[in-house]
C-alpha cells in the first residue's frame, strides 16, 4: 500500500514537471518566432488570438491532425521507435534538476553523471530515424548529426568536470550550494572558459544554429527528420526543445548558482529580495540562455562541417584542458571565495 | 603582431559579439510589417491588375475591334471577334481575356489606340468555379463601368509622362 502511494506521489511529481515542459516547449517556438522577426524587422505570428499568443496551439492542432506518413521502404519499428527514443532521455534528464532548494524528483548523488549519460542517449534517436527512413538525406543528417553530437561530448563534459571539480560534488544540489552567495560567488567567474565552451557545446548537442549542419534546410532538406511528418515530426521537434531548455537549465544550475537570487548574502539587497521563491531565479536564468539560442539564431550563418570539427576538436577541448589544470591550480591555493 | 592580435580576437569572440550587438539592436527598432488586410501599400497610377473595358462619356464603347491588343499579347491571353454593326462602324461581338493564361505586362494597354483596354487598380481577386477565370467583354465593361472615375483620375495622372 506504502508502495503504490509512493509510486503515485512519483508519477504526480513527473505530470507537475512535464505538463509546464511541454507547455514552455510551446511557448519558446512562439517565441522563438517573435523574436526572430523582430531581429529582422518583421512582427511575427499576431493572427490567433491576442498578439498572436495562441499560434503554438494551433500549431500543435495541425499537427495532431495530420497524417503519419509511413515511407514504404522504411523500417517500420524502428521508425516508429526512434521519435520516443529522442524525447525519453530529453524528458529523463529533467529528474535530476533541482528547480529550487530541495525541489527536485530524484536527488541522486551521481546527478551529473546521470545527466551526461542521458543527453548522450539523445543521438540515438537521431541516428536510428535517419537510418530507418531508408533516405539518402536522412541518413546523411544523421551521420552529421552523430559526430557532431559525440564531439561536442567531449567538450562539454570535460566543462562539467571543471564544475565538479570546484564543486567536490556530483550531486546537482551540492553544486548549487557549492555556489551559494551573491552573483560573483558563482562558477561562471572562475570557470569563465569552461562556462563558454559549456555553452557553445551545449548549443552544438542540441544541434542548433549556428551547429545545425543535421538538419541544414539548404543542403539536406531536414536531416533525419525529412521522413518524419505529423505527431512523429512533433515528437522530434518537442525532444529538440526539450533538450535546449535542459541544457540551458544546465547551465543556469551549473554556472550561475541555480536557485540563489544574484544578491544572495549581501547586506541590504539581499534581504529585499529573500520573500522571492527559488524557483523563480532558476526560472530566469535559464530563460536568460533560452534568449541566448534564439539570439545566436537570428545572427549567425550556419557552420561549415570541418569547421565544426575543427572548433570541436582542436579549440574547444584544447582550452577546457588547460583551464582544468588552472582550475586544479585554484582549487589547491584556496583562490578567492569560490573555493 | 598582427597574428597576435588576431588570435585574441578569435578567443574573445569580437567579431561574433559585434554580429550579435547588431541584431540585439534591430530587436528593438520599429517593424517594417504591414497587417495587410488592415494596411495596405500605396499604388502608383500605373498599376496594372485586372483588366477592364472603357466606355466614352456618351455611353458608347470605346473599342474599335483594331485587334492590336490580340496582337501584342506575349501570352495569348485575348480572343477577339468582330463583325460590322448597322451604323457601319466595326465592333467586337467578343472580347474574352484568359486571367490564368495573362501575365499582366501591360501591353494591350499600351497598344490600345483608343484607351480602351485598360488594367485597374483591382488586385484582390478569386475564382471559384473551373471557365470563371475567363473574363467575357460584359464583364470586362461591367468592370469598366464600375471603376470608371478611377480609371480616368489614373490616366489622367499618368498623361504628362506619355
Amino acid at each position: 500500500m506504502s508502495g503504490l502511494i509512493e509510486l503515485s506521489w512519483i508519477m504526480a511529481k513527473i505530470v507537475a514537471l512535464v505538463i509546464p515542459l511541454f507547455l514552455a516547449v510551446a511557448y519558446m517556438t512562439y517565441a522563438e518566432r517573435k523574436i526572430i522577426s523582430a531581429m529582422q524587422l518583421r512582427r511575427g505570428p499576431n493572427r490567433v488570438g491576442w498578439h498572436g499568443l495562441l499560434q503554438p496551439i494551433a500549431d500543435a492542432l495541425k499537427l495532431l491532425m495530420k497524417e503519419v506518413v509511413l515511407p514504404q521502404n522504411a523500417n517500420r519499428f524502428l521508425f516508429v521507435l526512434a521519435p520516443m527514443l529522442s524525447i525519453m532521455p530529453a524528458l529523463a534528464a529533467w529528474a535530476v534538476l533541482p528547480l529550487g532548494d530541495g525541489l527536485v524528483i530524484a536527488d541522486i548523488n551521481a546527478g551529473l553523471l546521470y545527466v551526461l549519460a542521458m543527453t548522450s542517449m539523445g543521438v540515438y534517436g537521431i541516428i536510428l530515424a535517419g537510418w530507418a527512413s531508408n533516405s539518402k538525406y536522412a541518413l546523411l543528417g544523421a551521420l552529421r548529426a552523430g559526430a557532431q553530437v559525440v564531439s561536442y561530448e567531449i567538450a562539454m563534459g570535460f566543462a562539467l568536470v571543471g564544475v565538479l571539480m570546484a564543486a567536490g560534488s556530483l550531486n546537482m544540489g551540492e553544486i548549487i550550494r557549492a555556489q551559494e552567495g551573491p552573483i560573483w560567488n558563482w562558477f561562471w567567474l572562475p570557470l569563465l572558459p569552461l562556462f563558454v565552451v559549456y555553452w557553445i557545446s551545449g548549443v552544438a548537442e542540441t544541434n542548433r544554429l549556428p551547429f545545425d549542419v543535421a538538419e541544414g534546410e539548404s543542403e539536406i532538406v531536414a536531416g533525419f527528420h525529412v521522413e518524419y511528418s505529423g505527431m512523429a515530426f512533433a515528437i522530434f521537434f518537442l525532444a529538440e526543445y526539450a533538450n535546449m531548455i535542459l541544457i540551458s537549465g544546465l547551465a543556469a544550475i551549473m554556472f550561475l548558482g541555480g536557485w540563489y537570487s544574484p544578491f544572495h548574502g549581501l547586506p541590504l539587497l539581499g534581504p529585499m529580495f529573500a520573500w522571492v521563491p527559488g524557483i523563480v531565479w532558476f526560472v530566469l536564468k535559464t530563460c536568460v540562455f533560452l534568449f541566448l539560442y534564439i539570439w545566436f539564431r537570428g545572427t549567425f550563418p550556419r557552420y561549415r562541417y570541418d569547421q565544426i570539427m575543427r572548433l570541436g576538436w582542436k579549440v574547444l577541448i584544447p582550452v577546457t584542458v588547460v583551464w582544468l589544470v588552472v582550475v586544479s591550480g585554484m582549487i589547491l591555493t584556496d583562490f578567492g571565495p569560490w573555493f | 603582431m598582427q597574428a597576435v592580435k588576431e588570435f585574441f580576437s578569435t578567443f574573445m569572440l569580437t567579431e561574433l559579439l559585434k554580429g550579435m550587438r547588431l541584431t540585439g539592436k534591430h530587436l528593438f527598432d520599429a517593424k517594417y510589417t504591414l497587417e495587410y488586410p488592415e494596411e495596405k501599400a500605396p499604388q502608383s497610377p500605373r498599376f496594372r491588375g485586372l483588366h477592364a473595358l472603357r466606355r466614352y462619356p456618351n455611353g458608347e464603347e470605346r473599342c474599335i475591334a483594331c485587334k492590336l491588343c490580340e496582337a501584342v499579347c506575349p501570352a495569348l491571353a485575348i480572343t477577339i471577334e468582330s463583325e460590322q454593326r448597322d451604323d457601319g462602324t466595326r465592333r467586337t461581338t467578343r472580347y474574352d481575356i484568359d486571367l490564368f493564361k495573362c501575365i499582366y505586362c501591360g501591353f494591350c494597354e499600351e497598344s490600345c489606340p483608343v484607351d480602351s483596354i485598360v488594367e485597374t487598380r483591382i488586385h484582390e481577386y478569386h475564382f471559384e468555379q473551373r471557365g470563371e477565370q475567363i473574363m467575357h467583354k460584359s464583364d470586362l465593361l461591367a468592370v469598366g463601368d464600375q471603376y470608371e472615375a478611377q480609371l480616368a483620375e489614373d490616366r489622367a495622372a499618368d498623361a504628362p509622362y506619355r
